[in-house]
Order: structure tokens, then sequence, then C-alpha cells
């Protein structure tokens, strides 16, 4: 290659100059448009405690924290207008518990037998099916708990009313299994392989290797499981909305009906509230509290996870 | 010897008692997945029962009525369908753009921490809470009412992070050599990323999308909670018009319904021959939704198989 003369050096110079500099120039554009992508996620964020704290402070400008934490009616849109959200409270967790007495027993079993257990082949066929059914939608659940489970409880139950957190929280619990089960597992797959060795070197059965070894080594990852379960089980909304009925009902009995704050929360959207109004802002304190209590259990279920990561 | 030692039938009988409580256990684990699988069968077709005497043409073509057995589909399935291309409109490329920038560009600092954090918070916070935020911000601060165009982008940053990790791990799997390759040819960054990062990793993106989308179609409480109707017996305007310039966005303002909230609404409702309706809807749902799920999977164990680096 003989090369451009030496009068032809400046343009052809100074040309690839500009070319660099508007490559550069798009270069940094994109990497700007590419961080603002991701930092929408951090917007939402902004976005979701800006929502429900300005609205809540509206609220509790008309009710006090004092009313909201121990009244134990609730009934925002009567003329006697009682805001006690332990009322909603006591829905929510009754159902969560019926829902993990479930979850929590069937999808430890699944996760150990398939970590433990089961030949490649079968949990290769296993975990597809368990992700087919985490990927129902939820008011197919609520269809299914008000029309099908309800029917056959009552059969069993005499007594047991049309809507009860009993078969809500049941149906709640077979759809939280999935999510239990392979987060458990994920843990107990981490679990170094020579542990188990050792194990079954002193002699060891799989059962004494998977119960005394496998599972306290990855206890912490399976109480991540148990906990992000439960945070599931407390924001859940369509199966309760549908199944457990919507009458606000202090109550620890399963076999009862009673409003979750979550079905409080599509019950008042359903109606026709005005803008501003108190019934309004009540579904903003309601879902504060709801963002709250799974905001506590999703630190703590992160925590454990990234603890049981950084042990071997 | 004082001390006896057990003979070996009695070691024999030891190890066999350890070993049945082995295969009480596997069959245990069995029974509880079978439970699964049991409960993810009866529901399907219960409802492929109780739905079946609906399930025909009409029932897609019809408005929702006050008769039960008039009552369709119509509605809820065209403003499904045009909900979900507002979801994909914002979710792919936001979701994409937001995987490539945390694996290709993030600099180690607080800033990527608090984006990551942020991704792991939201994708545990309950679907009703998105559906308050765009009640309260899109609905009333920015005016944009209870809208398709609302639905839509509530229903986007629901499933944002999914997209997002599954962007992450499509990325993580493409070896470091490649990268280098492209750069020692005097690749930029952006050419890196357009040309070999994303093209090599779009199976694993689809997977996240497709999981994505499946999970939007079936969610129904955040768009109840922006106020979406339940009774739509209308059509939203349709977007291709015949006078230039042949496309109109009248339809992103317009009210609509979608299918769960049809379901949830006929499910509600204490006639029978409403609940046939609620059936018939919510197996064709959860057809949906399967079929979506299972091209994932397919997809992902394609992906699997064929790629060696």
């Amino acid at each position: 290659m003989t090369g451009p003369g030496p009068s032809a050096m400046p343009t052809v110079v100074s040309a690839r100059l500009a070319k660099k500099f508007s490559r550069n120039l798009r270069e940094r554009a994109i990497e700007a448009i590419l961080f603002f992508a991701a930092f929408v996620s951090v917007l939402t964020t902004v976005g979701i405690v800006y929502v429900l704290v300005s609205e809540s402070v509206h609220f509790f400008q008309r009710v006090s924290l004092w009313d909201f934490l121990t009244d134990t009616q609730w009934t925002p849109l009567f003329d006697d207008a009682h805001f006690g959200i332990m009322v909603l409270l006591s829905g929510t967790i009754t159902s969560s518990l019926v829902a993990l007495v479930v979850a929590i027993p069937m999808g430890t079993v699944i996760a150990v037998y398939l970590s433990e257990f089961a030949t490649p082949r079968a949990r290769e066929i296993s975990k597809p099916i368990l992700e087919l059914l985490s990927g129902v939608p939820t008011i197919v659940y609520g269809y299914f708990a008000l029309l099908f489970v309800t029917p056959i409880l009552q059969a069993l139950i005499p007594g047991l009313p049309g809507f009860s957190l009993l078969a809500a929280g049941l149906v709640m619990g077979i759809m939280i299994v999935p999510y239990v089960a392979s987060i458990s597992e994920d843990a107990m797959r981490a679990v170094p392989m020579a542990l188990r060795e050792g194990s079954f070197a002193m002699g060891a059965t799989r059962l004494q290797t998977a119960l005394r070894v496998v599972f306290p080594a990855a206890i912490s990852g399976i109480a991540a499981a148990y906990i992000l379960g439960i945070s599931r089980a407390v924001g859940e909304t369509m199966i309760l909305a549908v199944a457990a009925g919507m009458q606000p009902n202090l109550t620890f009995n399963p076999m009862e009906s009673a409003a979750t704050i979550t079905a409080y929360i599509v019950q008042v959207a359903l109606g026709d509230l005005p803008h501003g109004s108190i019934g309004y802002q009540t579904i903003f304190a309601a879902g504060l509290t709801l963002m709250l209590l799974t905001l506590a259990f999703n630190l703590v279920g992160f925590y454990m996870r990234k603890r049981f990561r950084e042990a071997y | 010897m004082a001390v006896v030692a057990p003979n070996a039938t009695e070691i024999r009988g030891l190890i066999r008692k350890a070993k049945r409580w082995d295969v009480i256990f596997v069959s245990l684990g069995i029974a509880c997945l079978g439970i699964g699988l049991l409960t993810f069968a009866t529901l399907f077709l219960d409802m492929l029962i109780d739905g079946w005497s609906r399930l025909n043409p009409e029932f897609f073509t019809q408005f929702p009525s006050r008769r039960a057995g008039q009552a369709g589909i119509l509605s809820a399935w065209v403003g499904t369908t045009l909900v979900m291309l507002v979801t994909a409109f914002f979710a792919v490329p936001l979701g994409i753009g937001a995987g490539v920038y945390l694996e290709e560009y993030a600099p180690k600092n607080w800033v990527t921490d608090i984006i990551e954090i942020n991704i792991t918070n939201l994708a545990g916070v309950p679907s009703i809470v998105y559906g308050l935020l765009a009640l309260g911000l899109f609905v009333y601060t920015f005016g944009l009412g209870q809208s398709i165009l609302t639905a839509g982008l509530t229903l986007a940053l629901l499933i944002l992070p999914v997209v997002i990790v599954a962007t992450r791990e499509a990325i993580r799997g493409i070896p470091g050599i490649i990268r280098e390759g492209a750069y020692a040819l005097g690749a930029t960054k952006l050419q890196t990323v357009k040309d070999h990062i994303v093209p090599y990793s779009t199976p694993g993106i689809l997977t996240g999308v497709i999981i994505g989308m499946s999970r939007a179609i079936g969610e129904t409480a955040p768009i109840i909670t922006i106020g979406a109707l339940t009774f739509i017996a209308f059509l939203p305007p349709s977007p291709i018009s015949d006078v230039p310039p042949f496309v109109n966005f009248e339809w992103l303002k317009a009210p609509f319904t979608v299918m769960p909230i049809q379901m949830f609404n006929w499910t509600s409702r204490p006639e029978a021959a409403f609940q046939h309706n609620a059936a018939a809807a919510g197996f064709i749902l959860v057809l949906m939704t399967l079929l979506m799920n299972g091209l994932a999977i397919w997809l992902r164990y394609r992906l699997r198989k064929n790629i060696k680096w």
C-alpha cells in the first residue's frame, strides 16, 4: 500500500477523527440509554414508595396510627367508621398459616427427593412440571378453590361456609409448593459432594445422609425458601378474593370466612370510590402495610440466601 | 469377651431396616410430586368439563351478556391481546437494555449495587402493590386513566425483573473469549454487544420474555386495582384505519377488560350458568399459559443441548 500523499494527509486524518468522534458519541449515548433502562427499576421502587407513603400520609392525618394498629373493627365505608388493620391482618395471617402447613412439608419433601434421591432423568421431567404448576394464573386457582375444593371440604366438614380461609389457604399452599421446592432444592444441591461422600463412607444410608448431613448444611437456604414462600402467601390476592370472602372478620379460625389485606384492596377497587376520599386512601394504607410486611420477609430471605451461598 | 459382637444376620437386619426407610421416603417424595401433578390435572379437567358446553366458536365472537348462555369473551381476548402488545413494547427493550447494561457496562459501584438490590426486591413485591402504584401514578398523577396504556405499562413494570434476570443469565453464559475476539478485531463495545452478545443470548432472553408474558396474561389483581371495568360490551377503536396514516393510537386510551378479569367477574356470580363461562375462560387461560411456559421450557432445553462453546 502506498498510502495517501502528503497533501491528502490532513483531510484523511480529520475525516477519521470526525468518524471516531461520532462513533464515541454513539457509544456514550447507547451506554446512557442502557443505564436509563436499568435505572427504571429504581424509579419503580421510588414510585411505589412515593405513592404508598403520600396517600398514607393523608390517611393518617384523618386516622391516628394508634387506632389503625389497635382498633378491632374494620368498617371504613360505614358511617361509624373504624380502621383497625388487625382485622385484615388476622385474615392474612390465618390464610398464610394454612398455606404454609401445606407448602412447607410438601415442598421440603419434594426438594429432598429431587436433590438426593431422584435420578437425573426423573429430575429433568419433574422440574419443568413444577414450573408449569407455578405458571397457572392465580385467578384459575381461585376458581378451583371456590368451586371444586370448597364443596369437597363442605362434605368432609359439616358447617363450613361457602367462603373459607381453609379452602383458599389449602389451594394457596399447593400454589406455593413449586416455589418452596425449587429454592430448597437449589440450596441442597449447592452442598458439596464431599460432605455426602463422607457420610456414605461412614455407612449412612441415603436418607440418613439427606436428613442429617445435607439438610442441616443447607438450612439457611431452605429457611430462605420458607420465608420467600411466606412472603408469597401474604401478597397473594385472587385466590383469597374469590374463595375466602370479602367480609372483614377478626378471626384466627380457618373455618370462617374473612377478608385479607389484599382482598380488601380488590373489593374497594371493584367499587367506584372517588379519588381522594377516605375509602380511596385506606387501600394505600393497607397496601403500605402489605408492602412493609413482604419487604421484611424478603429482606430476611435475601440475607439468608446470601449467607448460604457464601458458606462453601 | 463381655461385649457380644452383633452377628452377620443382625447387621443385615439393621441395614435392611435402614434401607426400608429410604424406600419409604422415596415413596413419600413421589407421592408429594403426585399430589401436585394430580391437583393440576384435576384443575385442568374440572375446568374443561365445567366449561365444555361453552367452548364453541361463538364464545370467542360474542360480548359479555346478562344472559350467561349468550355471553362470550370477545372484548376480553381483544383486550388481553392489546394490553400484551403494550406490555411487550415496553418490557422487552427495557428489560434487555437493563440486562445488557448490568452485565456488560455497569461499573462496580454503589449505583450498580442499588440497581441490583432494587431488581431483587421488585421481584418479591406483591403484584397488587404494582396496581396501587399504577392507580396513584399512571391513572391520577399522569392522567392516563383506566386505559389499555395504563394496564400495559403496569404489567410491563411487573414483568421487568423476569426479563432482566433472564437476559443477565443468558449473557453470563457467553464465554469471555467471544468478547476478546471481537475486541481483537477492532470492534467497539457497542459493536460487540450488538453483533455478538445480544444475538448469542437471544434464545435465553426469549425464554425469559415468554415466561414474563405468560405471567402478565394471568395477572388479575393489578388490573382490577387500576379500576378496569368488568363489563365491557364494545371493542376499543381499531389500531388500523382506512385513512392515512392508516394507524391510530386511540385504542391506547380506551377502556378495556382482559381475560382474567372477565373470569373473575363470572366466578363471583352466584348463578351456575355464569360459572360455566368462568370455567371455559379459565380453561383457555390455563391452556395459553401452559403453551407459553411449555414453549419456554422447550427452548431452554434445546438451548442447553445445542450450544457448546
